[in-house]
């Protein structure tokens, strides 16, 4: 039997500066439908990397191994695609679109995705309805649906409009890359109930962070830990509690 | 004529043109002039078809800002192969002062007028196509505001070029007098022809103390096709002279089309505090040429102007922002900010920027900035990973960098724009 | 044997009698580039905001023979005074467009020839484009080639100009080259003065070799008569670095003229420059950097102040060709109005035609800052002094852009011996 996502020997690498570099070095990893992953790992182990490459960013070649989605072949898709399938990526760093109008984006967006999946395209007033409620759950300001795209939006409201997207573009799985950083408290607590929002059998999240706190709320099903583009480690939530408490030092140490 | 020459400093490329072989004035087809706007070919007002539906969700969605209430009525006065055939609203403009006519008529029935300011901003002299025009104009618009009288609707000629191998001459004057202001909107289609045409077009702008004259152009002649064959030469002279103390005159324009673009919408800003504006979106794909920009002359104390001018290249087209600003020696305080930015689209294309800055007043600020660069990556991967097709994202990225030109456009043309602008792309992508 | 006479109207008539007797091909088709083009008008883009009526109506001649050595050895001593460190720099002294033995002090660890002894043009000047080049190739009779060997460390080396005229106008047209090869690297100082009224009319061929560094700082000092018309033209190899600064004070008539082309990758090549004028005075910095390769860098910032009647012309260009993919190219020009009767005519302009590139341009022009002075003077400081220093500011920013610190602080030197206490007073 398929399985919901299927990662298996994934290889890849960029080419900065004219160097080759090598970041994932087989990664293998299944995720169940319905089910909160999550991935944890020093700095530069290619857990950015990894949620790039299932998203489709160009400039990181495959160089071997397979990514399966719902049994498709993901790596053949384009980025639009993957995301009309169901895949959703919360950008670690939102990227702003001077000038691009974020309801005019978001709109432009979902009925594209709608569009792909066989759906009924929005008119205006019914979506703008449904994007003033969503907003309105994560406590956005209602004049954040007229700001250009993240462009001068505070960390943590670019991190809340991501969680908008997610929220409209109703994806079946979602990466969220290290979408708690830099949210407070409250913030964070927001963004978890959005992302709990969605939670159902159907819906599956890979969530990488370095903090226990999103978790706290999340409440995952599997922890991973990765390091030099692999995954070292797999456990139940107390590895998350664990690493929180004693840090990566003695786990890379066990694998080295 | 003689002793004219084409400039030769302009970037754009171009057969000799056989002015012996053009047709100076073709009369359009011998039937009843329309009656109405309902009689007006169908496909000419596409534009306007927007007039009636409810747009201010539709206008937010686009990112077109106009506050509530600004929205006025248009008239139109469309030329047709430079004969004027079709001019409504006339009736409410006579209540209101206004004279809006084609200038044919404006010759007979107000030849003082006319006379007292046809030529004064463009003299016949002033440039080899300027020249021409004055010696074959035909027709074209003529508006007088008078004082005090606020424009009660935006006013529209839509010039097309109908047939075959006509060269297009228009003659356009606007004079609004103290305290009065008026939106004058031009658009512009032709429908497709082999052989390039050409179009030398003159418009002048007179504006006294406090009068404001907002000119918004949206030009999607004919470029040619993929192949740079056929399309219109575009060569117009647009000049405005802010005559009166704290006049105002903009110039707004999107210019997707024609095969050649060469024009410099300018301001000459001689009443105290009188202001200028330049906002301009130039988009080329294919083999389109464009080389257009502004010229601001400071001849008064505290005059403005501002220059915003976003160039798009794609295809193997080449487009230049070419832009003047003079602060002449009595022109204290004046002060003049300019932005262009070009994008370009693909790497068989050029964007170049040549700004002119002189300045012989040493109390006048003057500040450019100009950056070049393509569409990022980064900015089409996040567009993509949320659903939208590379020319989806393309289009809204393109739009976004346009924003400051296209927020100042009259909000039925700003939508038109935006998706004109898609259209002009398209096939650029990927 | 020659035609060229009856076609040679306009300001090339000064030049006929020595345009007419030239032997060798390259100085007969710079001759007959010339003839046809005759020497530059406004009507010229590249001359625009430049005109050459300042060459007068009297004819120029060669410079005699015999020279002044006490004037010559005057203006050298200035030169040299300047900053303590000059007089132990080796130099190398052209009077005139001559060498003058006697008062250079020749470097040691680099390979140096004349002109008169061999001639060579170059691969890069482009007569036939360049009215100003061809009058130099054709009457061109010195100049120094310089040669800095792979992986040599030339040190400095000052090239030092100077002019002296009587009551006839000259002309001179020395031709300089300099070869900086793979790896090495030179600290060139150009040194421009003179008295008297004289026409300067240089061109200088630069190769910076792959991997290899030129430091390159002129400071020209004109004399008040003189128009000092120069042209560089600079080729950088990949991974090497083009680093120039001009410092524009002096002539009635000043162009600096530098073509820079990035032909391979990873070159890297500032144009920056700074001028200060005052009365009639005309300067202009033109430069056109090419980026011909891809993953070069440019930069340039190039600053005005002018007084008086001055006028301060800017024109940059950046060409970015269509193989010069990851283009860096920056630029800032910026004007300091002193005088009501004071001019800047600036054009920074972009040509590109590589997409994935990051170039910019900016401009300002204005006034002194009222908020900055008024700051100063709250502060206890006189209002003429505040000026000063906020001009003094000003240019010492680009001055801050030299790399190499005896070139750095010798261009302070000689601005600060020449506007010393002088305020900006018309």
């Amino acid at each position: 039997m398929s399985q919901f996502l299927e990662i298996s020997g994934l290889c890849a690498r960029i080419d900065a500066d004219g160097q080759e570099k090598q970041i994932l070095r087989g990664v293998d990893l299944s995720i169940p439908s319905g089910e909160v992953h999550v991935i944890m790992g020093p700095n530069g182990s290619g857990k950015s990397t990894l949620s790039y490459v299932l998203a489709g960013r160009e400039d990181y070649e495959v160089t071997a191994g397979t990514a399966t989605f719902h049994g498709q072949d993901l790596l053949a898709m384009e980025p639009e695609e993957r995301a009309a399938a169901g895949l959703f990526l919360a950008f670690q760093s939102p990227i702003e679109l001077p000038g691009v109008n974020n309801a005019n984006f978001l709109r432009t967006a979902v009925n594209a995705v709608r569009r792909a999946r066989g759906q009924e395209e929005l008119d205006a007033v019914a979506f703008l309805k449904m994007a003033r409620e969503a907003a309105k759950a994560l406590s956005m300001a209602p004049d954040m649906l007229k700001r250009n795209v993240n462009v001068g939006f505070s960390g943590g409201e670019k991190k809340r409009n991501e969680v908008l997207q997610m929220t409209l573009l109703q994806p079946t799985f979602a990466i969220l890359d290290e979408t708690d950083s830099g949210l407070d408290v409250d913030a964070l607590r927001i963004v978890a109930e959005g992302v709990n929002r969605l939670r159902a059998p159907t819906f599956s999240a890979l969530v990488i962070t370095h903090h226990q706190k999103l978790l706290d709320y999340l409440v995952p099903d599997r922890i991973h830990v990765m390091a030099r583009g692999r995954i070292i480690l797999s456990g139940g939530p107390e590895l998350a509690r664990q690493i929180d408490q004693e840090g990566y030092t003695k786990f890379l140490a066990e694998v080295a | 004529m003689a002793g004219h020459d084409r400039a030769k400093w302009a970037k754009v490329a171009y057969p000799p043109i056989d002015y012996q072989d053009a047709h100076y004035y073709a009369a359009p087809r011998k039937k009843p002039g329309p009656k109405s706007l309902d009689e007006v070919d169908p496909e000419l007002l596409r534009t306007y078809e927007k007039l009636g539906i409810p747009l201010h969700e539709q206008a937010l969605l686009a990112g077109v800002e106009v506050p509530e209430g600004e929205r006025m009525p248009v008239a139109v006065d469309a030329v047709f192969d430079s004969v004027s055939v079709a001019t409504t609203f006339r009736k409410t403009l006579e209540e209101a002062g206004v004279i809006f006519c084609p200038i044919s008529e404006a010759v007979k029935e107000h030849p003082d007028l006319v006379r007292k300011y046809l030529g004064t901003v463009v003299p016949a002299g002033d440039n080899f196509f300027s020249a021409l025009n004055s010696a074959v104009f035909t027709d074209g618009s003529f508006v007088y505001v008078p004082k005090g009288v606020r424009c009660p609707m935006e006013l529209s000629t839509y010039f097309r070029i109908n047939a075959k191998n006509t060269g297009q001459f228009e003659r356009t004057l606007i004079v609004v007098e103290e305290g009065a202001s008026v939106s004058y909107l031009e658009g512009c289609t032709a429908p497709m022809r082999d052989e390039n045409q050409l179009h030398a077009a003159v418009v002048e702008l007179v504006a006294m103390d406090d009068a404001s004259i907002k000119y918004s152009t949206v030009q999607n002649w004919y470029p040619g096709d993929e192949n740079g064959r056929g399309g219109i030469y575009n060569f117009v002279t647009k000049r405005g002279a802010c005559r009166g103390a704290r006049s105002k005159i903009s110039w707004t324009q999107v210019e997707t089309g024609s095969a050649i673009t060469w024009k410099y919408p300018s301001c000459i800003l001689q009443g105290e505090g009188s202001v200028g504006e330049f906002y301009s979106v130039a988009v080329t794909n294919n083999h389109q040429q464009a080389d257009t920009g502004t010229k601001m002359i400071h001849l008064g104390r505290n005059t403005r102007s501002t220059i915003i001018a976003k160039t798009i290249s794609a295809g193997r087209s080449d487009s230049t922002y070419r832009g003047l600003v003079r602060v002449q020696p009595k022109a204290s305080g004046a002060r003049n900010f300019t932005q262009c930015d070009s994008l370009l689209i693909g790497d068989q294309c050029g964007a170049h920027t040549v700004p002119y800055i002189e300045s012989r007043n040493m109390n006048a600020r003057i500040e450019h900035e100009a950056t070049t660069s393509k569409i990022s990556e980064d900015q089409l991967f996040y567009c993509r990973q949320r659903g939208l097709s590379e020319e989806d994202a393309v289009g809204l990225i393109v739009n976004g960098f346009c924003r400051d030109v296209l927020k100042e456009l009259p909000m039925e043309f700003a939508v038109e724009a935006q998706k004109l602008l898609q259209i002009s792309l398209e096939g650029s992508v990927g | 044997m020659n035609a060229l006479s009856k076609d040679m109207s306009g300001p090339l008539a000064l030049f006929a009698n020595r345009l007419n007797t030239l032997a060798g091909p390259e100085r007969q088709a710079a001759a007959g580039a010339l003839a046809r083009t005759g020497l530059p008008d406004r009507k010229s883009e590249a001359w625009h905001y430049t005109a050459l009526r300042a060459l007068g109506k009297q004819d120029y001649a060669a410079p005699p023979a015999q020279v002044d050595d006490g004037a010559v050895r005057a203006l050298l001593d200035e030169v040299l005074r300047a900053h303590p460190a000059m007089a132990g720099l080796p130099r190398v002294v052209f009077v005139n467009g001559r060498h003058a033995p006697a008062f250079s002090a020749l470097p040691d660890d680099v390979d140096l020839a004349f002109f008169a002894q061999a001639p060579r043009f170059g691969l890069q000047a482009a007569p036939d484009r360049d009215p100003l080049v061809a009058l130099n190739t054709a009457l061109a009779e010195d100049g120094l080639y310089l040669r800095v060997p792979a992986g040599v460390d030339g040190g400095h080396v000052m090239l030092v100009s100077l002019g002296v005229a009587g009551a006839e106008p000259v002309s001179f047209h020395p031709r300089h080259t300099v070869v900086v090869e793979k790896e090495a690297h030179l600290r060139l100082i150009c040194v421009q003065a003179g008295q008297g009224a004289y026409f300067h009319n240089p061109v200088t061929d630069i190769v910076v070799e792959d991997g290899a560094r030129l430091e390159h700082v002129t400071v020209q000092t004109e004399a008040a008569q003189a128009i000092s018309l120069g042209t560089l033209y600079a080729h950088v190899g990949h991974q090497s670095v083009y680093d120039s600064f001009v410092l524009g004070l002096g002539g009635q008539l000043a162009r600096h003229e530098v073509h820079a082309r990035l032909g391979a990758t990873r070159g890297v090549v500032h144009v920056n420059g700074a001028q200060r004028l005052a009365g009639q005075q005309v300067g202009d910095i033109t430069s056109v950097i090419t980026h011909a390769a891809s993953d070069c860098t440019s930069r340039q910032t190039v600053r005005n102040v002018l007084d008086g009647h001055a006028r301060g012309v800017f024109q940059g260009k950046v060409l970015v060709e269509r193989v010069a993919q990851k283009t860096d190219g920056y630029q800032m020009n910026q004007a300091l109005l002193l005088s009501a009767d004071a001019e800047i005519d600036a054009k920074p302009e972009l040509e590109i035609y590589a997409d994935d590139v990051r170039c910019s341009h900016g401009a300002t022009v204005g006034a002194l800052d009222d908020e900055q002075l008024f700051y100063l003077r709250s502060r206890g400081i006189p209002e003429h002094e505040a000026r000063q220093i906020l001009i003094d500011a000003f240019l010492d920013e680009t001055i801050a852009l030299v790399t190499d610190a005896t070139a750095q602080t010798f261009c302070r030197a000689v601005l600060a011996a020449r506007f010393a206490g002088k305020g900006d007073v018309a």
